[in-house]
């Protein structure tokens, strides 16, 4: 019997704001631990939390960007449970009433990791609908230490947005597509930085399997806690393989929650259903409900940004790119408006795009950074290589000097001597004389190898100091070996 | 005589005309304490060193200038303990003000010490204080009521001139009654909950117990407004309270609710209200009958929904952090089972598991939710009333003060002690309690006034037209 898996996720996002969910503290990743700290975000006796419009603004905003029904009214929840990184003893949630409901992502074939770009799962342009987006606030973070633990509450109360998903997934590699796809239409919106590393975006993925094509769904069990989008990969395809193995064995799955150990390479038991808390949900007493309605909805759709998949279409249609071209252009909003400041000043856009992709991306490491080129420049660069006055090998050493220099590539050539010599009556002489100094290559052409003209044409590079133009010059040397 | 007598505005009055100095003040006050407070403990614990020098920096010019005022142990004051007269706080010393607190600071006053208190509000008579009970100053032998007793015992017994307390269900305004000072609670909304240790957020009001309808309007209206630290914090304009102080009733008409005179009540707090009423009637107000049909349950719904709160308000002590922590635990769990175990007292246990339970997973519905739908109920009573009537008068509480230990054993003898003030925390009004009246024994017995959201006026209005045509206020327990 073959066997399909059915996945969903729930992905937490730490939002872009200044301040915390609550209170004023800074929203600050990486400063001393227990800096950032107030009666409200250490759960002092006494202290109440004001919520931060900006994070609601910011969670509207995710809702529309992904197609969601953002609720008129919306209203905060008490989550109880006790864990001593939780200064509340509960944590600020939203149960029945959350900011936004439904929408969908749909996965594009460069969103699946490149090993499987190909395969049809990556081309079959898989809508994934949303169950809800909501807003929480974060708990510190433990830190264990040899005989006791340490807590950071640095982190408590920043802000959290939870985006679930239905079970629409089948295999490890949507999953990784749906967060590489949402990775960056979060980053089109600003909601957050989405650094995995930073831990700002975690996931917990539930996953069951049944026989393909079945119609109920088999037990699940639920892996807490991914922190990268290749790890929720390795840990779907193990749990699945292990699943599989245990229902075609004859065994059944147990409702279970699990943690992945990456080092290990495999799932680890954390705790059955019923050792499930009950989190006795209710409505935050100390919050007014949220009314989206009017001014902050407002703001949301004020901040809509152009979508990946609509800037992608775009700059294929505007420019003429290739698909590849606009999907890594995409993917990199401020090099994206780079380049289209830059094609302002250039005929070529295609050349533009060759010189940022292979160029001055290569470049990158060790240049300084791509903002100090004016987009003027980098569009009369890219014109200076698509008229043929520079190859392209003189078009990337103007572009490292460029980086380094404001001054214009034109000047920089120049100065530099890097004219592109496609004056005939120069080229002329150069090939003559390769001619000359190389009789056997002539004698090898002339007998039928054409290859041999490959080396008359490294004379005449080696005698222009490379900067002959190579097209002209294969003209002229086989213009020339036909005449004698 | 000593100025630990006067009221504020007495006192007021003397210190602009230099007839005494706020330190004076401060020390007569230390004085009576000392003399008194040993057979009532109304305080927590006092801070002359800290008095006295506010008193001698104290800037008359202000509305509260040189007045010490003392604050209920509930309340957070920045370098202070704020025990809520549990063990689980021992140790514990606020790094804040409350609103409150900078609000009176801000209008001059002098903060003098803490008053006891039922343990985090629970209770109606102080004796749930890890600290020991407080005393009924009109009768050591009785309670001086609760939550707020401390502060209710220490202002009717001139050992404070005014004072801070909190009602969730009745913990100021029953203290009061049963002290013979007068109470206000606040509509839910008009003074800022932050800084005052959650019991039940959606019903705690921080208010003002004084010797006098005036003192109260002044106080309410120190610490009153919108503060954007309370997100429940409404954005109404805090009125001048003492604007209507004065003001003739005649004409207004005052709801009598007949649910509140057939349980149980106590018959000499019953004449003595209907004494009250006729009083009213004598200077011109109409007295109309009126119904609150969902009283009966105000009490049920009052112990779901405050106790579903507490469970999640009280989750935070857990020796985590601040505080308390039980010592010689093996893992987390043993430490917060004995930590919560060794430093909540019994009725806070109690009411932790009540809630619990009420929000669990199965039980909601029909406990919490309910809980919730009745009091919707209870509040469209109250505004069904209000159509017909300005202010609603009823007795405080159904009786005079108990003996001390009398209902400790049976706690729903003692929740019924808030039966007639409950109702109008779960409807979000402001009510307050005066001095109409005293038992036989020398016992005082409280008149409450309700009033709509937002009304304090017409209740002040309402009540110092009887004070000041009654003398209950004028009395002095027997505690020389």
């Amino acid at each position: 019997m073959t066997y399909e898996a059915v996945i969903g996720l729930e992905v937490h996002v730490q939002l872009k704001t200044q301040t915390k969910l609550f209170c004023g503290c800074r929203n600050e990743f990486g400063a001393e631990p227990n800096s950032h700290l107030c009666p409200v975000c250490l759960g002092l006796p006494g202290a109440l939390p004001v919520p931060n419009e900006e994070a609601v603004i910011k969670t509207i905003l995710t809702g529309l960007m992904l197609g969601s029904t953002i609720a008129p009214r919306a209203k905060f929840d008490r989550k109880n449970y006790f864990y001593p990184d939780m200064p509340k003893n509960y944590q600020i949630s939203q149960y029945d009433q959350p900011l936004c409901q439904g929408g969908s992502l749909t996965l594009p074939s460069l969103s699946f990791p490149k090993d499987a770009q190909k395969e049809p799962q990556a081309l079959a342009n898989k809508k994934v609908r949303l169950v809800r987006i909501h807003l929480e606030e974060d708990v510190g973070k433990s830190f264990h230490l040899e005989s006791r633990s340490g807590i950071d509450f640095n982190r408590a109360g920043t802000p959290l947005m939870e985006i679930v998903t239905e079970p629409d997934l089948t295999t490890p590699e949507e999953a990784f597509a749906l967060l590489t796809t949402l990775r960056e239409i979060l980053r089109y919106g600003n909601v957050s930085d989405v650094d995995m590393e930073k831990g700002q975006l975690r996931c917990d993925v539930n996953i069951s399997v049944r026989p393909a094509g079945a119609r109920d769904f088999g037990t699940k069990r639920e892996i807490k806690n991914l922190n990268s989008i290749s790890a929720v990969r390795r840990a779907l395809k193990y749990e699945i393989e292990s699943q599989i193995e245990l229902v075609s064995s004859g065994g059944t799955v147990v409702q279970q929650t699990m943690r992945w150990d990456d080092a290990r390479g495999e799932t680890i038991p954390m705790r059955t259903k019923e050792q499930a808390h009950d989190y006795r949900y209710f409505p935050d007493p100390d919050l007014l409900p949220i009314h989206t309605d009017g001014r902050l909805r407002t703001e949301a759709e004020g901040r809509m940004p152009e979508l990946p998949e609509q800037k992608k279409n775009r700059l294929c249609r505007t420019y003429g790119l290739s698909e590849y071209q606009a999907s890594v252009l995409a993917s990199d909003p401020p090099l994206a408006d780079y380049f289209e400041s830059a094609a302002r000043s250039t005929r070529n856009p295609i050349t533009l795009a060759n010189l940022i992709l292979n160029d001055y991306l290569a470049l990158r490491q060790e240049a300084p950074e791509l903002a100090t080129v004016s987009p003027e420049y980098f569009g009369e660069l890219a014109d200076l290589v698509s008229d043929s006055r520079l190859n392209s090998r003189q078009g990337r050493e103007v572009l490292a000097i460029l980086l380094r220099t404001p001054k214009s590539p034109k000047e920089i050539a120049e100065e530099r001597g890097l004219a592109q010599i496609s004056d005939r009556q120069a080229l002329e002489a150069f090939c003559r004389e390769a001619i000359a100094a190389n009789p056997k290559s002539v004698a090898d052409y002339k007998a039928g190898k054409a290859a041999a003209i490959n080396a008359l044409k490294g004379f005449v590079m080696k005698k222009s100091r490379g900067q002959a133009n190579p097209q002209r010059i294969h003209e002229l040397l086989e213009a020339l070996l036909r005449e004698r | 005589m000593s100025c630990a007598f006067s009221t504020i505005q007495e006192l007021r009055k003397q210190l602009l005309a230099k007839e005494v100095h706020p330190t004076e003040v401060v020390e007569s006050l230390l004085d009576r304490i000392s003399s008194v407070d040993p057979k009532l403990k109304a305080y927590n614990y006092l801070h002359p060193e800290r008095a006295l020098e506010s008193a001698k920096k104290a800037d008359l010019s202000l509305p509260l200038g040189g007045v010490p005022i003392a604050i209920k142990d509930v309340i957070n004051v920045r370098g202070e303990p704020c025990t809520c007269s549990s063990r689980i706080l021992e140790g514990y010393i606020a790094p804040y003000d409350a609103t409150v607190i900078e609000r009176l600071r801000a209008a001059g006053a002098i903060l003098l010490g803490r008053t006891n208190m039922d343990e985090f509000a629970m209770g109606s008579s102080t004796e749930n204080s890890a600290w020991g009970v407080t005393r009924n100053p009109w009768d050591l032998s009785r309670v001086p009521g609760g939550s707020s007793g401390g502060s209710a015992a220490a202002v009717a017994a001139h050992e404070a001139i005014a004072a801070l307390g909190t009602d969730t269900g009745g913990s100021i305004r029953q203290p009061a009654a049963f002290c013979g000072c007068v109470g206000l609670k606040p509509t839910y909304g008009r003074v800022s909950r932050y800084g005052l240790t959650a019991f039940a957020s959606s019903l705690d009001q921080i208010g003002p117990l004084t010797k006098s309808i005036a003192d109260a309007a002044l106080l309410l209206e120190m610490i009153a407004g919108q503060d954007p630290r309370d997100n429940t914090c409404a954005p109404e304009h805090a009125p001048s309270f003492s604007k209507k102080l004065g003001e003739e009733i005649r004409g207004m008409t005052l709801g009598v609710p007949k649910e509140y005179f057939v349980s149980g009540i106590d018959p000499e707090v019953e004449a003595a209200t209907r004494k009250a009423i006729s009083h009213f009637e004598e200077l011109g107000a109409i007295i109309r009958e009126i119904s609150l049909p969902h009283t009966s349950y105000s009490i049920a719904s009052y112990y779901l929904v405050a106790t579903a709160e507490a469970s999640a308000n009280l989750a935070r002590f857990d020796g985590m952090r601040y505080g308390r922590r039980a010592s010689g635990c093996d893992d987390l769990l043993e430490t917060y089972g004995r930590t919560r175990d060794e430093g909540f007292g019994r009725e806070v246990k109690r009411r932790i598991l009540l809630g619990t339970y009420a929000l669990s997973s199965g039980y909601y519905d029909a406990y919490y939710l309910r809980a919730q739908k009745v009091r919707v109920r209870i509040r469209e009573d109250f505004l069904a009333a209000f159509r017909d009537c300005q202010a609603i008068v009823t007795p405080t509480s159904p009786t005079p003060a108990f003996c001390l230990g009398e209902r400790t054993e049976d706690p729903l003898q003692m929740y019924l002690a808030d039966i007639f003030t409950i109702a109008v925390n779960l409807a979000g009004l402001c009510a307050l309690s005066l001095p109409c009246g005293f038992t036989r024994s020398g016992l005082p017995i409280g008149l409450q006034i309700i009033g709509p959201m937002w009304k304090e006026e017409t209740i002040l209005q309402v009540g110092y037209a009887y004070e000041q045509s009654t003398d209950w206020h004028t009395r002095r327990p027997p505690l020389e």
